[in-house]
Parts: C-alpha cells; structure tokens; sequence
C-alpha cells in the first residue's frame, strides 16, 4: 500500500457491491470521503516492520496450552437437540411452516 | 424505594430478611423508569412479564424459608444485543426491528438460574459500532451525570442504567471498548473479561475475535459476583473457555498489597485531559499507599493499537453482518422483484450510516489486491501489540492507565467525524485486540462534574489479581470521600 493511494468513486461502488449495498448518489461521495480518511491513517501501520511477525487471527494462538488448541475444542459428534423449527420459521419475513420464501432467484 | 445505590449484598439482604420483596423492588425499578428514562432513554424494551415472574418465584422460596441463590431477586438489564427468549432483539438497528429470537443467550439463561430478575433490553449504537450510542437507531442515550453528554458506547443504555438507578447491574459486551468506556463516562464500574472466559452463545456478533461479553454494575465486588456465576465454558460456544472459573468473591478477601502495579508510559502522551492525568496519578499513589510496588513499563505499539482495530474489526464485522439479508430474520424491502435486489434494498434501508461505513471498509480491506496490504499486516501488527502486555505481565501483576483521554462528551460534538471519533478509542482497544481482562473503576470527577475512570489491565485469565487492584482502588475512592 502507497502512502498516497486513494479510493475512487468506482471501487466504493464495487465494494458496495461486494457488500450487497446499495448506496444513494448522496451517500457514495460522503463514503468514498470517509474510507479514504480512515485507510490514510490505517497506511501508518506501514512504519513497522512486520516481515518476520506471524499473523495473530485469535487469542488462542498467543496462549499456549491455557486455551484448548482447536482440534482439542471439538465436542464428541453426538445427536442433540436443536431449535424448534415453529419460532425460527415464525421469524422470518415469508416463510411457510418449512421453507423461507424469497422473490425470484433466476433474474433473466 | 432508593434504586440507585443498591448493590447486589444490600438486595439480597432487603430481601432475606424480608424488608422489602423481590415484586417490590423490581416495581420499583419499573416505576423510576417510567418516570425518568423517557429522557435517559437507556430501555429499548421491558419484559415486565418474565420479570415478574421471576420475582414471585424468589418471593415464594423467601416465604417458605427455602435457601435463595446467589443473585435472588436482583433487577439486570441486558444489552440489547444479547437474545432473550421471545422479547425483542434489536442490537439497535432497524434491520432487526420485530425480532423476536427463540432462545435465551448462555449469559442470560445463567443470570436467571442464579435468581436475577431480567428487567429489559437496553439501548446501544447499532450492532454495538461506536463510542457514543449516537449510533443507535432508536435514537441516543443520555448521560445521567449531564444530561446533554453522551454516555458513552456501546453499551451507552448498560452504563446509564446502573448510573440512573434502573437496574442494580447490567450486562454490556465489548469489542473495542464498549463496556469500560461508557462505565468511565457514567462513572459506574465495567469489566471486560478475558476473551473466552463468559460464553456468546445469543450474542449477535459484530467482530467474533474481540467480543467478549461483560457486567456493569456499582462496585468491584458486584461485577466479581456477575462473573462468578457467568465463566465458564458452555458447549454451545466453542471459543468459550474450559479453565475452571475460581471464585473470584473469595479472591476479594486477598490483600492488594504487595501486588507490583505498572504504569504504561504511552497511556499518558498527548491528548491526555489534564484533570483525568491528575486522577490516575492520584490513584496510583494511592496503590502505593495501599502496599502495592509502582513501576514504569513500555507497551511500545500502543499508537498502532488504533487502526489495527479499524482493521481487523470491521473486516470481521463485513463478514459477520452478510448474515443479514431479509431471509431468516428481520426487516425485507417491500418492493424487490428480485433475490439480489431484495438483499441490497433490505440491507441499504435496515442499515445505518456507520454501519455501512463500517461493511465497507471491512469489505475493502479483506478484497483482493488489499488483503496482504491490509488485513495480514494488521494480524501481524496484533502480535506486536500482544507481545507488548505479554512482556509486562512478565514484569507486573496488573497495568493501570486512564481509561478515556477526555470526560464524556456533548451529544453531536463528533459525530461528524468518523476519524475523531474512532481516535477517542486509543485506550481501549489494545486491550481489545490481546484478549487479555481489565475494568474501568470510578476514581473521581472533572470540576465540571463528569465522571473519571481508571482502567486496570490484567493478563489472559488473570481476573482474580485485577479485581483485587480494582477493589483497592474502589476502597481508597470511599476512603476519600
């Protein structure tokens, strides 16, 4: 990353499009703005030399044997009870007693 | 009844030797909020109901002399991203508006088996995404300290409810800081557990490697109650911890002297408020006084600690959040005719401005062409940040640090400026980032009147050795008084 690169108009409408957002022609500039002040200061992590630093996805990986290593946090594989169907249906916006229904998935 | 200075001792007391009823207190705490939270507005939702009925069964084993459990008939509120069965969960965001979920969190179900009576949902920014609950979009949380100053966030309704006397305790979470920051600007106490050592399940997630869920509540010996009856490892949540949980009330009793306390020098650089630099050196001599060993220690990367979170965060949240697409659960545009279009229009009108802020740069830094640059550098840089209280904690048992650089701030003061905003993180989020515990203690008052705290930081699991320096703290705070 360049101490000077900046988001475009064009990249803040593909990443709203990563995102599935759709963002009005108000709030695309107002973005475009704030990601280029937030990623200007985040580029100040580029002072540290980071060549030889393993990344650090979760605690467990600085805890040694204080945390269970992942494989050793696996549960038996057993059969046990889940949520009722009825509530988590009656949760969504359109849905009959077993499938959640959704407009038109095929679009031509 | 007098609500806002209860602790969970004085509760539990009232209701044993049957001066009051657990009916009684929990109308009571209806009744103040009727009356004064239409201004705090720190409730999103009440679930009288269950409370209620939680209260009579405590009431009911009081008049058969039964024994009571450890939490009988103390009125908690719960942070509003927390799930309870069949109440509203709005995590403060349109998009969930009308959910209901079908099953209580861990923390929430434990809280209830110990006794505690849930009164309601409280208020926090949206998906728990900022330091002032301005984010909200059921509209702010006022400071019950001063009224037109924030709260804090996010767990902004948590701190103002134990402030205003609307529940003996609560649970927030905290991902960047979001229980002990809004405990300093309300000047109640906050403690953020290690990462792993209370269960998630029923958490609606924002950033799953940093949140952690936590008690706010009226002193040191409270929140070593909550935690007591919240650690624990739960099966439904496999990050959750399988060290036992000590009983932290019996570690109270330990002298906090001969503990070795450091100071972190970056913690006290520019942009530090001086009245909150005079009440942290003031309480550190106070430490001393009390026989604990002062040194200086260096967490030399504290000033990456900032946007590494702004990383690692939102890049989390961005992946976190796909979940809300207007399928499941949640608002749906009414007018898309097609699959695509109904999960960008449901997302563009249930999401608010900071929360799409936050989607996007997320997205951004975890895209192709960015990753490395970016994210990975971030990873690697939370190492280094890691290491830094790695090292100290070799030195001390315990670090303390002011907790915020200034006093809460004026509603609209900053909420134009995401960047500033995000900057008023700086002491918060390292912390965040190692998974290690700390607490923020009230320790005094700016002369304007807002409250200052302090922060204590303790290694991964070191619970017990912080909540004896917080207890220390708290005592010398009284002491003075």
């Amino acid at each position: 990353m360049s101490n000077t690169e900046n988001v475009s108009l064009e990249e803040v409408r593909r990443v709203a499009e990563l995102s599935n957002l759709e963002l009005t022609a108000e709030e695309e500039p107002r973005m475009q703005h704030d990601l280029n002040a937030v990623l200007g200061y985040i580029r100040q992590l580029n002072e540290l030399d980071t060549s030889s630093v393993p990344p650090m996805a979760q605690v467990s990986e600085v805890l040694g044997g204080q945390v269970e290593a992942s494989a050793a946090a696996l549960r038996d594989d057993v059969l046990r009870a889940s949520l009722d169907r009825a509530p988590v249906m009656a949760s969504a916006p359109d849905a009959n007693d077993s499938f959640f229904k959704v407009p038109r998935v095929i679009e031509r | 009844m007098q609500t806002d200075t209860l602790t969970i001792d004085a509760v539990r007391d009232a209701i044993a030797s049957k001066k009051t009823t657990a009916t009684e207190l929990a109308e009571a705490h209806y009744k103040r909020i009727a009356a004064e939270d239409t201004l705090i507005h720190s409730y999103l939702s009440l679930s009288r109901e269950r409370a209620l009925k939680k209260a009579a069964e405590i009431d009911t084993l009081v008049a058969k002399g039964d024994p009571l459990p450890p939490l009988a008939g103390v009125p908690i509120g719960i942070k509003d991203v927390l799930t309870m069965q069949g109440a509203p969960a709005t995590a403060g965001s349109k998009i969930l508006e009308g959910y209901r979920p079908p099953y209580d969190a861990t923390c929430v179900a434990r809280l209830e088996a110990a006794g505690a009576v849930l009164l309601g949902k409280l208020n926090c920014d949206e998906f728990a995404m900022g330091s002032s609950n301005e984010n909200s979009a059921y509209g702010p949380v006022r400071n019950p300290r001063a009224t037109d100053h924030v709260p804090g966030g996010s767990s902004g309704g948590s701190a103002a409810a134990v402030a205003a006397g609307f529940a003996v305790a609560t649970l927030g979470t905290d991902t960047g800081g979001s229980i002990r920051q809004p405990a300093a600007f309300c000047g109640v106490t906050g403690l953020l557990p290690t990462y792993g050592r209370i269960s998630r399940y029923g958490l609606i997630a924002f950033a799953s490697s940093l949140d952690r869920v936590g008690p706010l509540t009226r002193s040191v010996k409270d929140a070593a109650l909550l935690l007591e009856t919240l650690a624990g490892h739960d099966t439904m949540d496999a990050t959750s911890s399988h060290q036992p949980a000590p009983k932290y009330t019996a570690e109270l009793a330990k002298p906090a002297s001969g503990l070795r306390v450091g100071v972190p020098e970056e913690y006290f650089g520019e942009g530090l408020d001086p009245e909150i630099r005079a009440a942290i050196e003031k309480t550190i001599s106070q430490l001393e006084a009390a026989g604990c060993t002062v040194k200086k220690v260096s967490l030399p990367h504290t000033r990456y600690a900032v946007p590494t979170y702004y990383v690692i965060a939102t890049a989390e949240a961005s992946s976190n959040l796909a979940r809300f697409d207007g399928v499941r659960y949640g608002h749906r545009a009414k007018d898309a005719t097609t699959l695509s279009a109904m999960y960008r229009k449901s997302r563009d009108e249930g999401f608010g401005t900071e929360v799409k802020r936050r989607i996007l740069l997320g997205t951004y830094v975890l895209s192709a062409g960015y990753y490395d640059a970016y994210y990975r550098k971030a990873q690697q840089v939370r190492m280094l940040l890691t290491h830094d209280f790695l090292n100290a904690f070799a030195e001390v048992d315990v670090l303390v640090a002011p907790m915020t650089p200034m006093p809460a701030f004026k509603l609209g003061e900053k909420v134009d400026d995401p960047l500033e905003m995000y900057l008023a993180d700086i002491y918060t989020v390292a912390a965040s980032l190692a998974g290690i515990c700390g607490i923020s203690v009230p320790c005094g008052e700016t002369k304007a009147g807002l409250p200052i705290g302090v922060q204590l930081l303790g290694p991964h699991f070191g619970e017990p050795v912080l909540l004896r320096a917080a207890l220390a703290v708290e005592q010398a705070q009284q002491a003075g008084k």
